[in-house]
């Protein structure tokens, strides 16, 4: 039996190569380097979705996706969350969270209470804005539309995994003329977003979020870590579309591509 | 109120007694409009039509009845291409609610070509862990499913014995074809990532439209060898195989009311500019 | 100890050995048992979810929160389907029953011809789908109410969008030849250079998660730091 499966090289140079990169960019940044993070309309947004909710005296609704705890998309809304969460507690703005995994209920509940605690306002928590509605898609997206119409969140922020409920919210969300905010990695609901919210985060920009927000090392030292592999992916594309073109394939053989 | 402003201030309801009567005024006067065949379903028809009598494929039917409209006519018009050339069929899926959903299909479509349970087909049923499922299917399909969907053991199932020169079936790789029906997550992009590169698994799948555009580059990289979208995939392969179903019917009831949505979009622009427009003029 | 770092030890050391199995060969019969632990795990993990949305909604019902209501619905619908998809097979089994009919229907399992399933198709599949079919009517109202072209991107998308419509219905080809071909070209070349584009950003921010996870670094599965 091989030692090492030779055909599977290329990803494995591709992964230590990407987390050299993530772990030596974190400890630059944790040295006090500052890393240069463009300007993400949607994020600048949320300090003036935050702002407007609190002027009009209506809540914020905060919908993390509808997929589980183990889910990255999950994991990093709740780090937005916790964000958003400090931000409103500032205000003592009612933070409305509907959850569609119950294993996620505890991770909010746990986040936000940190966040309200940081800000300095541990009793304006309400543990009962933290509202498990359905593991079901659409009866969850069903309760939600239930919520943003009779509670008329002022701003209504979309981060996390969506499926086909997206198109549901969202729409529901525009009749009540909120501020429309939303961050996702799947693909194929960005059109829905992209039409119904005021400002949508596509793909990697909702993974840029966490370090664009908090500014944390860890975040920013990975953000740049994969900024620094995707040059290297354009440097192969290019370099690899030359060598197609005038017939040198060891690259291509290399790659193991079929 | 002008006239426009009217239009623009529309109650919505109006819009989806429009949406209600495009989608159903084609199905209600049986207009048939003729299908075009895109690559990607060619790609999809011919993988099944190179495979033989005797050939096993292993169908994973990843949806559940939100997806019922879109996906049971590829389904069954795959269920009818397969058992017309007496391909073998190892059905099984990864959402909780699919499985009704599965043995529907095989009832509704084996009885036709006289197919028997157990020997020209199999329903597995259903097995909760996703990808990890995937991956130990790629390795065994007893060690997952170690009996089958009524609860008899795979063993004493005829089919499960009929690899290539009598060889059990025992994993992915035994089989010729993994035909891949999905809705969402678990779905085609996880059957490429951990079964397709791992195993290196001829793919073809069907799957809801709004999801057939991320799965183009798999398509143009070869990792799939056809690809279905929507009910208009369903449509084209129905039309290639010869068996117009639910797809080639809701074809009208489809262009119909994409041409309204259409409309939606160039009046309600048009409506919104003209105020506009006439606002900034009164001010 | 207990809540962080023996989570976070098993987190690392599961998924390193993970990482190793799939460039490793020799690593695979270990990989093999890891994974079928997972399928067994995710399966337990099915019944704590079962047992947390039942506690939930009990406590809704006793404490009468907003919409108290439809947490009825929902618990009867649970115990009715897993009282007959589950419990009542056991039962069955375990007393060695002969066939336990509700008229024509079956009362044990839930294949064709059983309670469960009429239950199945004649409740959940047309609510299922119903919900799902709500997307074309919204998506409709959207398309009328929310989609202005209101710069060139706009612009560009809605002609894009008004392209691929048409094209990928019968009737583009019926209104102009040339309109599925430009919906191939559409879908072929900047949707799915923009498309492969986004796949690789979100995958790198993927893996570079995972590694977090894997480096230790990154803790907030388990909760806010």
């Amino acid at each position: 039996m091989k030692l090492f499966d030779p055909d599977r090289l290329p990803i494995f140079l591709a992964i230590a190569l990407l987390g050299f990169l993530v772990v030596y960019l974190i400890q630059r940044a944790k040295r006090g380097q500052t890393f240069f993070i463009r300007k993400i309309a949607g994020l600048e947004a949320v300090e003036e979705a935050v702002g407007r909710a609190t002027e009009m005296g209506k809540p914020i609704l905060y919908v993390p996706g509808i997929d589980d705890a183990n889910n990255i998309q999950t994991i990093y809304s709740m780090i937005i969350l916790g964000y958003v969460a400090k931000m409103v507690a500032r205000y003592e703005t009612p933070l409305i969270v509907p959850i569609a995994k119950a294993f996620v209920v505890p991770l909010a509940e746990e986040t936000t209470r940190q966040a309200y605690l940081d800000a300095g306002h541990p009793d304006a928590w309400n543990r009962n804005n933290i509202r498990y509605l359905s593991d079901e898609q659409f009866a969850f997206a069903a309760g939600v539309n239930g919520i943003i119409l009779r509670e008329r969140p002022a701003a209504n922020l979309y981060m996390g995994s969506f499926f086909a409920e997206s198109l549901l919210l969202a729409e529901t969300g525009f009749q009540t003329g909120a501020i429309q905010i939303a961050g996702t990695a799947n693909i194929h609901q960005l059109p829905f977003f992209v039409v119904a919210c005021d400002y949508t985060l596509i793909g990697e920009e909702f993974f840029a979020a966490t370090a664009y927000l908090s500014r944390e090392p860890r975040l920013v030292g990975t953000l740049k870590g994969t900024d620094y592999v995707k040059v290297v992916i354009l440097v192969v594309l290019v370099v690899g579309a030359l060598l197609a073109t005038v017939h040198v394939n060891f690259l291509h053989e290399f790659l193991n591509l079929e | 109120m002008s006239l426009t402003q009217r239009i623009e201030a529309l109650d919505r309801r109006w819009i989806f007694l429009l949406m209600l009567f495009s989608m159903s005024f084609p199905l209600i006067v049986h207009i048939r409009l003729p299908v075009r065949t895109s690559p990607e379903a060619r790609g999809f028809y011919e993988s099944i039509e190179a495979l033989h009598a005797g050939d096993v494929v292993y169908l994973a039917s990843d949806y559940d009845p939100g997806g019922k409209a879109e996906l049971e006519p590829m389904l069954l018009a795959v269920l009818d291409h397969l058992f017309r050339k007496d391909v073998k069929i190892v059905g099984a899926t990864l959402w909780p609610a699919g499985s009704p959903l599965l043995e529907r299909a095989y009832k509704t479509v084996a009885p036709k070509y006289n197919k028997t349970y157990g020997v020209d087909y199999v329903h597995l049923g259903f097995k909760e862990g996703k990808e990890n499922v995937m991956v130990q299917l790629g390795k065994s399909i007893r060690e997952v499913f170690p009996v089958d969907y009524y609860g008899t053991k795979l063993d004493s199932l005829p089919l499960m014995h009929s690899g290539f020169n009598g060889n059990p079936i025992d994993k992915l790789g035994d089989t010729k074809l993994l035909v891949n029906i999905s809705i969402g997550y678990p779905g085609t992009k996880e059957w490429v990532q951990q079964v397709r590169g791992r195993f290196q698994m001829k793919m073809i799948s069907g799957c809801a439209a709004v999801s057939a555009p991320e799965y183009f580059p798999y398509v143009q990289s070869g990792q799939l060898s056809g690809l279905l979208g929507g009910l208009a995939g369903a449509a084209e392969y129905e039309q290639l195989i010869g068996r117009p179903g639910w797809g080639v019917t809701g074809m009208a009831a489809q262009s119909l009311s994409h041409v309204t949505i259409v409309l939606l979009i160039l009046v309600g622009n048009f409506v919104y500019f003209w105020n506009r427009r006439k606002g900034a003029a009164r001010s | 100890m207990l809540r962080r770092e023996i989570p976070i030890f098993l987190a690392v050391m599961v998924g390193w050995f993970m990482v190793g199995e799939f460039f490793f060969p020799w690593a695979e019969p270990g990989g093999t048992e890891v994974q079928q632990m997972a399928v067994i795990i995710t399966a337990a993990g099915v019944i704590l979810g079962v047992a947390n949305v039942i506690r939930i909604n009990l406590l809704k019902v006793s404490r009468r929160q907003k919409d108290w209501q439809y947490s009825i619905f929902l618990l009867v619908g649970l115990i009715v389907m897993g009282f007959l998809g589950t419990v009542l097979p056991i039962v069955h089994a375990a007393v060695k029953g002969g066939a336990w009919t509700l008229g024509s229907l079956n009362l044990v399992g839930i294949t064709d011809g059983t309670v469960f399933d009429r239950l199945y198709n004649r409740i959940y599949v047309p609510l299922s789908a119903t919900m799902y079919g709500l997307l074309a009517f919204y998506i409709a109202s959207a398309a009328f109410r929310a989609f202005r072209v209101r710069s060139t991107e706009a612009a560009l998308l809605a002609a894009a969008a008004i392209i691929v419509m048409i094209g990928r219905v019968p009737l583009g080809e019926k209104i102009w030849d040339g309109i599925p071909l430009l919906t191939d070209w559409i879908m072929n070349v900047p949707q799915l250079a923009a498309k492969r584009a986004i796949l690789i950003g979100a995958a790198l921010g993927g893996i570079a998660t995972g590694l977090k996870i894997l480096l230790g670094i990154e803790r907030n599965f388990l909760g806010s730091d």
